[in-house]
């Protein structure tokens, strides 16, 4: 029998359910895997914690139930329950996450020590299914980055090569599902950071439908852009943690669900479904190798019975420009909480006020957080709020209504997810812009609010590496209308078996042994 | 001569809602609670929180715009007022910007600008340095209050005075009360009434620099804040000098104004709009529902009984005031019918009835028949006025009382001229008393007041004065 | 291109404490940045309608219940100074002396 940890989720919750395999020797693999974390990718794991029980006051006793309405605490949250779609399915959680009890730092260092006093809506959905916390995974400072090097708690390190980035800001989920350290993880999407490091990982990520899953306890970014998804190796566990989690939460007043609910994927062939390329794909800059792997999927999709269509995008080139005006706004405002006063991290505390302040925000921010914050505050104030965020808000309803035009014609838009494969830490640290272009192909579709999937389609080698460097994975986009989840997984179910990344990839994929023995 | 400075003035108005939980979390409202017992990661503005706004303040603040007359917004949304306070833990207060849930709106002569939702501050106590080892003093932050929904209500610079001013926000207050949607309490804060106040040439059109006077926490602190500023704002024009825009705080005590020193970037705050919040639009049905919870209020009450009843417009506005007082009005009104005018009534229920109440320690009001049936008792000459007071005061220690029980048993059947009974009296009272008859036989018509009121002691108040006063002439021969 | 005054502005909004070095790096940093996002300014957007939110949803209100609020001791504990029940802070009016 292989070993445990080579079962998908959806494979081993089934073995669980039928009592094929035993919970608590699967959920011990997994233990002693994320224990054994070489990449970073942990902050926290449920092998260094004496108990998984959140203390709700400090003396042992449970915390009390809300009066019949919803509310953000619970007695039972984040305990896992005992049954469920996902019984004894260990799950790894971006530090953005809130998990009461469970130190939370959103990769800040103003957030050292913080311990939530509430469990986010996602995480208590996927509890409420019977999955643990394995543990909580390093990340760009407050999601703001590309490679993960901006985490207060030092870069993650990419599984296929160590001295590569693994993207961000979700880095450390997509490692440690990608590095064989969690089966799955949860990251949180809002300019890309849930498809880029997936696609340069080599796994599957998901960014849904704007309000299709609460966004309760996920620590704000920029609030009308975030939404959280699930990594994963395979296109079918994406659907079974999207299924868990979707739905209307009454802390959100922004959460819709996914009418019907998900299912698990089945379909083979995309006979009859229209793909849009857009036009402007053809001035892109990007790795000649990740075009290559781009045409070779869409020539996949034609033998499969797509059909590929011409579409244009004519305002996705001023998404970047829109996205760094609009998410740094939202973000200079959401972390402007981080003051020293109820939580976190106070320096100066003997000053006065406002010196208190200044001192704790300059000490407890990175470089990254502070340019932005800088930028987001820049661009609020006042004499600039018209030419800057209003301007930007309408490019971003020009974008949606090119998307709008474009569905009207084809079922999906497909793109690369990122312009390159992983790239050497350090490599982009300097030029925050050269940094931000890697959204160039992720940005369109956050702002539009629409669902996207990154899939791994082949590896390239890599443009900085020398001769006989190891090729590296290159991921492929696909874009559907809003709450079109169900079809869109469908499609890359189709695709995604089509592809046999797996079996191409062979030894070379870490969580298969390949890197991480390396 | 110096040329005459007109007062300009526009309130703005803090009312807290009385719902039972806050704006945008489910902790319970309180007042003088232990510090931080009503706080959740909502309120606490933990990481990764959502406001929820609760529906019932929308629904107060719907009632409220309707009293005011306001256009209500087909569609309103709430914007971020950004700014760092201990105070305020989000370091961003949740507002209405450009487009608040009521708009335009008009309370008695008044224009109101908007009427808008958001949420209220925490409490920050200064402590100074107590149980400090180092460091500078310090202030303790309580969260209770954190986050009580507010409605702030915006008129236009429509008032002229300080004392109008004041009757003005008491007309407002006496609104909000009847509403039913708040405490309406200025001491414990639950209204705070902030005045910006100008100066300008009489008849002019243009507006002066205006000051902005906070922490005023009674009417007659208003009134002594607003008059202090446009004294030292007419001074200071008067000196030749120009009044500076900036925020003063009232002290009560000394009755001063101090200058707020504003920090330099105090007034950027850098609104957007609220991405956690989708937009607030009415329903046909949450505004049917508003409009007919709304009371008849104080000003349309006001209009009514000078229109329909004949009232003269303070008595009107007297009775229009107090609810349970109007409606009282309205019922003897009603049991009265043609026995005797409206007028007569609010003369009756504002005057001698509140008059014998006060002298009975407060005492509650006596059934409506009992005191309709002496109103019409008194009309109709069957007691007189002096009489029916005596009847009032026994109606209002027995409330259900028979009047015409109580007449006969006390024997204040008003004296008729029929009879002659009360003919004999006068006619002793002019004998006991010939100086006075002579000096009113001469024309000194003040001294017919010593006889009449001769008759009334040997009456007991049985006779009615008009009667009483044409039996004297006549008796003298006038 | 934004300007070092303009910088120093922006951080005390902000409240962020920016060292000489860093003001002239975040500067040069902004200035690009804002290059960059200068291209939009020149589209041609009259009349396009602003998108705050992709979410077209109207009135998503809470029923005025109440819940359990923390009890005070999980309300105070990641506080960094708790005193007497309630979160010390330096003194604001310290600020106006």
């Amino acid at each position: 029998m292989a070993e445990l940890t080579d079962l998908t989720v959806a494979e081993a919750a089934a073995k669980i359910a039928a009592g094929e395999i035993s919970a608590e020797e699967y959920g011990a693999a997994w233990r002693a895997a994320a224990a054994a974390d070489e990449l970073n990718a942990y902050l926290w794991t449920a092998e260094h914690a004496e108990s998984l029980e959140p203390d709700w006051n400090g003396d042992g006793e449970s915390a009390p139930a809300g009066e019949g309405e919803a509310t953000p605490y619970g007695s039972n949250a984040p305990a896992p329950a005992e049954s469920g779609p996902l019984a004894g399915v260990p799950i790894a959680i971006k530090d953005i996450f809130t998990t009461q009890g469970i130190p939370t730092t959103a990769g800040s260092r103003i957030l050292e020590g913080y311990r939530p006093p509430y469990t986010a809506t996602a995480v208590r959905k996927l509890t409420a299914a019977g999955a643990h916390v394995l543990g909580k995974t390093n990340m760009d400072e407050f999601a703001m980055g590309s490679s993960n090097e901006n985490s207060g708690y030092g870069p993650v390190l990419n599984p296929w090569d160590r001295g590569r980035v693994p993207g961000g800001s979700s880095g450390g989920s997509a490692a440690a599902v990608a590095g064989g350290l969690a089966p799955a993880a949860l990251g949180t999407d809002t300019g890309g950071s849930i498809r880029q490091p997936a696609s340069l990982c080599g796994i599957v990520g998901l960014k849904p439908t704007y309000g299709a899953i609460s966004r309760f306890g996920m620590i704000a970014f920029a609030s009308s852009l975030d939404q959280c998804g699930p990594f994963t190796r395979d296109v079918t566990d994406a659907a079974l943690l999207l299924g868990v989690m979707q739905g209307m939460d009454q802390l959100d007043s922004t959460s819709v669900g996914i009418e019907g609910g998900i299912e698990l994927p089945t379909r083979e062939d995309l006979a009859g479904l229209r793909f849009g390329v857009p036009r402007e794909l053809g001035e892109a800059t990007l790795d000649a190798g990740v075009r290559a792997v781009f045409e070779a999927t869409v020539a996949r999709i034609e033998e499969l019975g797509g059909q590929i269509v011409e579409i244009t995008l004519p305002h996705a080139e001023h998404g970047i420009s829109a996205y760094y005006v609009l998410a740094p706004a939202e973000a200079s405002s959401n972390l402007a909480r981080f003051d020293g006063v109820r939580y976190g991290l106070r320096e100066a505390g003997d000053a006065d006020l406002v010196e208190m302040y200044e001192t704790t925000r300059s000490v407890g921010f990175g470089p990254e957080v502070k340019r932005r914050i800088m930028l987001g505050t820049y661009a609020l104030s006042s004499g600039y709020y018209d030419a800057y965020y209003g301007q930007a808000q309408k490019v971003r309803t020009r974008i949606a209504q090119d998307f709008d035009a474009a569905f009207a014609d084809v079922d999906f838009v497909i793109t690369p997810t990122s312009p390159s494969v992983a790239f050497e830490l350090g490599a982009k640290t300097d030029d925050p812009l050269a940094m931000y272009m890697n959204d160039f192909f992720t940005v369109p579709m956050s702002l539009a609010g629409i669902p996207a999937i990154a899939l791994p389609a082949g590896l390239a080698a890599p443009e900085d590496g020398g001769d006989g460097a190891p090729r590296l994975p290159v991921g492929f986009q696909i874009a559907a209308p809003a709450f079109a989840e169900q079809k869109l997984l469908e499609a890359a179910h189709a695709l995604e078996g089509a592809l046999g990344f797996e079996a191409a990839a062979g030894d070379a994929i870490p969580w298969k042994g390949g890197a991480r023995h390396a | 001569m110096p040329e005459e400075l007109e007062a300009v003035i526009g309130l703005e108005i803090h009312v807290q809602l009385a719902t039972r939980t806050k704006m945008f979390c489910g902790c319970e409202l309180s007042f003088g609670d232990e510090p931080n017992v009503h706080t959740c990661p909502i309120c606490l503005a933990h990481p990764g929180v959502l406001p929820v706004p609760n529906e019932e303040a929308v629904r107060y603040a719907l009632k409220i715009g309707m009293a005011l007359g306001c256009e209500i917004a087909p569609r309103s949304i709430f914007h971020r007022k950004n700014y760092f306070y201990p105070d305020n833990p989000k370091a961003y207060q949740i507002s209405q910007y450009d487009i608040p849930i009521c708009g335009e709106g008009k309370l008695g002569d008044i224009r109101i600008t908007r009427a808008h939702l958001e949420e209220d501050a925490a409490k920050t106590i200064h402590v100074g340095e107590s149980g400090r080892i180092h460091g500078s003093a310090a202030s303790l932050v309580d969260f209770n209050r954190g986050g009580t929904p507010l409605v702030e209500i915006v008129t236009e610079p429509d008032l002229r005075g300080a004392a109008e001013a004041a009757e003005w926000a008491r007309l407002l207050r006496e609104t909000v009360r009847q509403l039913g949607v708040s405490d309406v309490n200025m001491e414990e804060g639950s209204l705070r009434v902030d005045a910006n106040v100008s100066v300008r040439p009489a008849g002019s059109t243009e507006l002066g620099v205006k000051t902005e006077l906070k922490n005023m926490n009674s009417f007659r602190f208003l009134q002594r804040g607003i008059e202090a500023e446009l004294e030292r704002q007419r001074e200071l024009i008067g000196a030749e000098g120009t009044v500076e825009q900036e925020t003063l705080h009232f002290d009560p005590a000394s009755g001063d104004l101090t200058s707020l020193r504003s920090k330099e970037e105090a007034h950027d705050y850098r609104y957007f709009p609220e991405p956690d919040l989708v937009a607030i639009a009415p329903t046909e049905a949450m505004l049917q529902e508003a409009r007919d919870s709304l009371p008849e209020l104080p000003a349309a009450r006001t209009a009514r009984y000078e229109a329909e009843l004949g009232l003269d417009e303070a008595q009107a506005r007297l009775l229009a005031g107090d609810p349970d007082q109007a409606a009282y009005f309205e019922a003897v009104v009603a049991a009265v019918g043609e026995a005797a005018e409206p007028r007569v009534v609010a003369n009756w229920v504002t005057g001698d009835l509140t008059a014998a109440l006060r002298a009975a320690d407060d005492a509650e009001r006596p059934a409506v028949q009992p005191l309709a049936d002496l109103i019409g008792a008194v009309a109709s000459k069957q007691v007189s006025h002096a009489g029916g007071k005596q009847v009032l005061a026994i109606l209002v220690a027995d409330g259900d009382a028979d009047v015409a029980a109580v007449i006969e048993r006390e024997g204040l059947a008003q004296m008729g001229g029929d009879d002659g009974e009360l003919a004999g009296i006068v006619a002793a009272a002019i004998e006991a008393d010939p100086a006075a008859a002579e000096q009113i036989r001469s024309g000194n018509g003040k001294a017919i007041g010593a006889i009449v009121g001769a008759v009334m002691r040997e009456t007991k108040g049985r006779a009615d004065g008009g009667e009483v006063n044409r039996l004297i002439r006549e008796q003298l021969g006038l | 291109m934004i300007d070092r005054e303009q910088v120093l502005h922006v951080a005390r909004l902000a409240r962020l404490r920016l060292d000489e070095a860093e003001v002239e790096t975040i500067a040069g940093e902004l200035s690009g940045i804002l290059e960059h996002v200068d291209r939009i300014r020149g589209l041609d957007l009259e009349g396009v309608e602003p998108t705050s939110h992709v979410v077209h949803l109207e009135n998503v209100l809470r029923a005025d219940q109440p819940w359990q609020s923390m009890p005070p001791a999980v309300a105070l504990a990641n506080a960094p100074e708790p005193f007497d029940g309630a979160f010390r802070v330096p003194s604001p009016q310290a600020d106006a002396d």
